[in-house]
């Protein structure tokens, strides 16, 4: 167990904007709004899954809605009142929280939630990275109920869905109500047991993240190399590094959906890297030949610093460094590949697992 | 004639201009004061020109932002956000740092109002709770307030609203709108509107300063300050605004490199003595940036001109063994410290005598320097440039490059990624030229929505707004354009709506009446 104080906001922000994968958008907001929540209520219990007491009761909840309207209307304590309406609708007290997605700014809401309410965080979430719909979670895929389930805004009024006849579904009206809510809601589902939170989620990703952010700054002070801090805390390879030179970018129903190009530098000279993404990235290329798709991560970080650089972020010159990680083991069963691979995304290739040097 | 003035840290320039012609120009060291620096220059340039006739005084500098940094004359200001019963958990001055927090006496407010993103209210204004808050306010000797409702970039009614209340019960308090402010970004927003505020006092004061200081010197002419964007704003404007002239120094070096050179679209690299700014030029302006700002340690969105900056400059120390260049500078006291002027540093300029890129000082004091010492320097200086020049480029074309400043003497003939490579004549006062030939400008920001009607029709009506502003704001209507449109689908509306944002710009009227 170990408490998420305010001093690990900041290594949570970079090591979740890196497993975001190129989605996630701004972390600031999310960082401050958890160190004023961790100011009022003080710090967080986080727990392993390990360490999850047998008759626990553990709520997933997480945000919904647009970041560009999070920006403006900045999230207040959804998350909490979405708890407590989960709670009251199914009868049953939550005994520990877990996080929807560690990938981008929604790892924090979790915890601005659990220091209200004065709940321990499992140290574990649902993707193990960032995907764009509701329903892309491992409890689900699993056979967790994704159902009945709350949506709470800011003003106090809270919804529940009861019942719907595929997880698809409760995207879709989940997505609805956030709209006429404003466009920042959180949501909360249905107790899980500890059973099925050891089963379902993916384990350890809270920490990774913590762990991630602080190898990257302890690099950054130390003047070493951020990238090899990375791959030393989480393994993975490099795929490729050299300047952005060509994005191109297009909204399509309510997803950033593009292609960006990058012009190797140094010992990828000569060569070409081609990223499509859907608010995450998706499939990366270089000269033609498929290197690494999802599930599996493609990160981009900043060459020099290891910050991690959002679609949203990227333009003309940048120099980055695209790493690549092995997806969490729960993404590469079939029925995992079914809810996340590249036939998801609507692309013919083949998923082959991204190889990754022991050590 | 126009006078055009830059105060920066260490000189302040000044220059006459007879239309396109450069009529006369001085450099003096910045007084502590500003004022009298202004003056100097001033006085010094009409010695050179008696008989000049000054139609009009345009000055650039950050002043007012020292205050902010210095934290010093600054008004006790309120802010009040129209938001409740949303954004509670972070309230206005959040993230201010804790000392300049103090010096505003820092009041935060939050009271019932604000909108959705769709326009709809997120309640209605909570006119009562707004009257208890500025009661509050008087009795504390509060001075200035900024006012925030979220979503009032949409609709700014309920910030008006409030500050014709807030004017019936306290006069004397100065209300900024964050609306007027800035862009979408709640926070930012309202921490712009409260520097503003918070601001607006020392802004008077220096400004009417300057005033009397040019009656004194028998200029009647009007008074008009720099902007970011590298267009004019008069008197009245810039106390409003302050903080808008934060970057007017980059910016005006850049607009007077476009002026001297004819190059209105491509890069400029400003060598100084310690650091090489590195920007790039659309129409003839600065290109601005998309990230936050900070401004003493406060986030904010204004836009600022998109540049990267280096630590290499003429005043660069070089070390032979191990090899390493800066980023340390002997900085203003290069023509004693390098070696080709007597001194025992050995710096870039000294490299750039000894490789013949230019001849000043004693080149005998070099002679001694290793060959591959010096060849390798300069292939550092010019392969750090080009790096920088191709992370400001906007594509992979090559654009033409204006080299300024007194440390381009470190650079050759051709850079890779500069399709041609200029070095106008009196580039060491760029900056004053830069605030001598600026324009009018005025922009206008509005969200419509697609569905009532068409796309041209939209941005015609801001176009027509915006060139409303700049002629209210001092520009000759025959010469107003539309130099810059945004448009940004909110993608999340459902009625197709989108954000439109446009920027026109004229040349200052003359022969108009000032109001």
């Amino acid at each position: 167990m170990w408490q998420a104080t305010e001093e690990v906001l900041a290594p949570i922000a970079i090591g979740a904007g890196i497993l975001g994968t190129g989605g996630g958008g701004n972390p600031y907001i999310g960082q401050l709004r958890a160190r004023e929540a961790i100011r009022r209520w003080g710090p967080v219990t986080v727990m392993a899954p390990e360490e999850v007491p047998e008759d626990a009761r553990v709520v997933c909840v997480g945000g919904i809605g647009a970041p560009t309207v999070g920006i403006e209307k900045v999230r207040d304590l959804q998350s909490y009142h979405a708890l407590r309406a989960i709670e009251d609708y199914t009868g049953e007290r939550a005994t520990a929280l877990i996080s929807n997605e560690i990938g981008g700014s929604n790892s924090v809401e979790v915890l601005i939630a659990a220091a209200q309410a004065g709940l321990p965080v499992v140290d574990a979430d649902g993707m193990g990275r960032a995907f764009p719909e509701f329903q892309m979670k491992t409890f689900f895929v699993y056979g967790v109920p994704c159902c009945p389930m709350a949506i709470a805004d800011e003003k106090g009024n809270s919804v529940i869905i009861r019942e719907t006849i595929t997880p698809h579904w409760a995207e879709r009206l989940a997505r609805a109500t956030t709209i006429q809510m404003g466009c920042v809601a959180c949501y909360a589902v249905a107790p899980m047991s500890a059973e099925q939170v050891r089963r379902t989620a993916v384990p350890n990703t809270l920490s990774l993240a913590r762990d991630l952010g602080t190898a990257v700054q302890r690099a950054r002070d130390e003047g070493e190399d951020t990238l090899s801090a990375i791959l030393h805390t989480c393994p993975g390879r490099v795929l490729f590094s050299g300047k952005v030179v060509d994005l191109d970018r297009r909204t399509t129903a309510g997803f950033a959906r593009g292609a960006l190009s990058i012009e190797g530098l140094d010992a990828y000279s000569g060569q070409q890297m081609v990223i499509d993404f859907q608010n995450e990235n998706l499939i990366a290329r270089i000269d033609g030949e498929v290197v690494c798709t999802v599930p599996d991560l493609i990160c981009a970080v900043a060459s020099d610093l290891g910050e991690p650089v959002t679609t949203e972020l990227m333009r003309y010159g940048l120099r980055v460094t695209i790493l690549g990680f092995p997806a969490p083991e729960l993404w590469t069963t079939p029925e995992g590949l079914e809810a996340s691979g590249p036939a998801h995304f609507g692309y013919d290739t083949e998923y082959s697992p991204l190889k990754v040097q022991a050590g | 004639m126009f006078v055009g003035v830059d105060v920066g840290g260490t000189n302040t320039d000044a220059v006459l201009m007879d239309g396109n012609r450069l009529a006369g120009s001085v450099k003096l060291p910045t007084t502590a004061d500003v004022t009298s620096g202004i003056v100097n220059a001033i006085a010094e340039l009409l010695m050179q020109s008696p008989a000049a006739g000054i139609d009009a005084v345009m000055v650039g500098t950050t002043h007012f932002t020292n205050a902010l940094l210095e934290s010093r004359d600054l008004a006790p200001t309120a802010v009040v956000r129209l938001s409740l019963p949303a954004t509670q958990l972070l309230p206005p001055l959040v993230d201010w740092p804790p000392e300049l927090r103090a010096a505003i006496g820092g009041q935060p407010y939050m009271v019932g109002g604000g909108n959705e993103f769709d326009g709809r209210e997120i309640s209605s204004l909570d006119r009562q709770g707004l009257r208890l808050a500025v009661q509050e306010m008087r009795r504390q000797g509060i001075r200035a307030v900024a006012v925030c409702g979220v979503f009032s970039p949409v609709d700014p009614a309920h910030e008006t609203e409030a500050e014709a209340i807030i004017n019936e019960i306290a006069p004397e308090i100065r209300v900024c709108l964050s609306y007027e402010n800035g862009r979408m970004g709640l926070l930012e927003r309202e921490n712009a509107a409260t520097l503003n505020a918070c601001l607006g006092d020392v802004a008077q004061r220096t400004i009417t300063g300057i005033e009397e200081a040019l009656k004194k010197l028998g200029i009647n002419a009007p008074l008009f300050m720099s902007q970011n964007d590298g267009t004019l704003m008069d008197t009245e404007f810039a106390a409003r605004f302050p903080v808008l002239t934060i970057s007017s120094g980059p910016t005006n070096s850049m607009r007077g490199a476009a002026y001297l050179s004819g190059i209105t679209d491509g890069i400029v690299v400003d060598v100084g003595g310690t650091s090489t700014d590195v920007g790039a030029l659309v129409k003839g302006f600065p290109r601005e940036s998309a990230v936050a700002v900070h401004l003493a340690g406060v986030r904010t969105n204004f836009r600022i001109p998109d540049m990267v900056s280096i630590a290499l400059g003429g005043g660069t120390l070089v070390n032979a063994e191990p090899w390493q260049m800066g980023p340390e500078s002997v900085g203003y006291r290069l023509a004693q410290e390098a070696l080709v002027f007597g001194g025992d540093t050995l710096t870039t300029t000294d490299l750039a005598v000894a490789a013949g890129y230019a001849d000043f000082g004693n080149r005998a004091m070099v002679a001694g320097l290793e060959r591959e010492l010096v060849t390798r320097g300069m292939a550092d200086i010019r392969h750090r440039v080009e790096t920088a020049v191709d992370q400001v480029k906007l594509s992979r074309a090559d654009v033409p490059v204006v080299l300024v400043g007194g440390g381009s003497i470190l650079l050759g003939d051709a850079l890779v990624g500069a399709s041609e490579l200029l070095r106008p004549d009196n580039a060491g006062v760029a900056n004053a030229i830069g605030a001598a030939i600026a324009q009018v400008g005025g922009q206008m920001e509005r969200v419509y929505s697609l569905e009532s009607g068409g796309r041209e029709e939209a941005v015609a009506d801001c176009s027509s707004g915006a060139i409303a502003r700049a002629v209210t704001a001092g520009a000759d209507p025959d010469t107003v354009e539309v130099v810059e449109v945004e448009e940004v689908p909110l993608t999340y509306l459902p009625s197709n709506a989108t954000r439109v944002r446009v920027k026109a710009v004229g040349d200052l009227a003359l022969s108009r009446p000032r109001p």
